[in-house]
């Protein structure tokens, strides 16, 4: 078994791990902790298959930005206690079980499927994911879905301030 | 790596966000449920740029063959950022209206 088949496997543990701990920890503190565990594992991932730029904004904007975003609210509402005040055995049973139903049916197509057995996954080599090569595809073919995003995020600003507004 | 195992690994972090989604209630908790969906759908982008990258890479040395999938999950993760912002917009007001992230108590949106 080689280094990278060892992190891979232990970057997959760590990651279903995490997804787990996030639904069942009755804390939303806690829920939002570990989802942040799972996307340093998803951004190992990232770096395993040499996606540098995707791995770093990764890090930055999902760990760093939207979790301290989630981390913010939670804290603003003081909700820390009761997050789940009645139980209701039967909604969730049906929850896991649709679920695990969706997760079986699409594993054993995966695993029928003729067209992908034997491709492989370039790992740890392969210079598309550095940013040299993104940024130059980004600002030469991509460059006006780029500035659409800057609209989007405009228009994203002015709901999010028009919404939270105390009237 | 074989792709299957990505596809894999992809589809059961997609299928705990489904349960998670279905199963609790606290409105944050779902909300961090899609985000988690979101990323398992990243992760198997990626690791499909990877492989048509190394599938084109037999026939052509210079080629840049899956760099648009690695675009397509940046754009992804600008339009999970600008969704974030104005869904826990809601979600603050929704608490200071009716104090509580419930999403029971959202199917009268009414009063």
């Amino acid at each position: 078994m080689s280094a990278i088949q060892i992190l891979f496997w232990f970057l997959s543990a760590l990651a279903l791990v995490s997804a787990i701990m996030v639904l069942i920890s009755k804390n939303p503190v806690h829920s939002v902790l570990w989802l942040v565990m799972v996307f340093f594992a998803i951004s190992g991932h990232y770096i395993l298959m040499n996606a540098q730029f995707l791995a770093i904004v990764n890090l930055i904007v999902y760990a760093g930005a939207i979790m301290v975003l989630f981390l913010f609210v939670i804290m603003l509402m003081n909700l820390d206690k009761t997050s789940d005040p009645q139980k209701n055995w039967w909604m969730k049973l049906a929850g896991v079980i649709s679920g695990g139903c969706l997760l079986m049916e699409m594993a054993t197509l995966v695993r029928q499927a003729a067209e992908m057995k034997e491709k492989t996954v370039m790992m740890k080599q392969g210079g598309i994911g550095l940013i040299g090569n993104l940024g130059k595809l980004l600002f030469s073919d991509y460059v006006v879905p780029f500035e659409i995003s800057s609209v989007l995020f405009l228009s994203a600003m002015v709901g999010a301030v028009v919404i939270g507004k105390k009237n | 790596m074989p792709i299957q195992y990505y596809i894999l690994l992809a589809l059961t972090l997609f299928s705990i966000g489904i349960v998670g989604v279905l199963t609790r209630r606290n409105a944050i908790i779902v909300f961090m449920c899609i985000e988690l969906m979101l990323n398992a759908v990243n992760l198997l982008l990626v690791a499909f740029s990877k492989m048509q990258y190394n599938l084109a890479l037999t026939n052509n040395k210079a080629t840049i063959a899956g760099s648009e999938a690695q675009l397509f999950v940046f754009f992804i993760m600008v339009v999970a950022a600008a969704e974030v912002s104005v869904g826990l917009a809601i979600i603050v007001m929704m608490y200071r209206n009716i104090h509580s992230v419930d999403v029971n108590f959202l199917n009268r949106l009414k009063n």
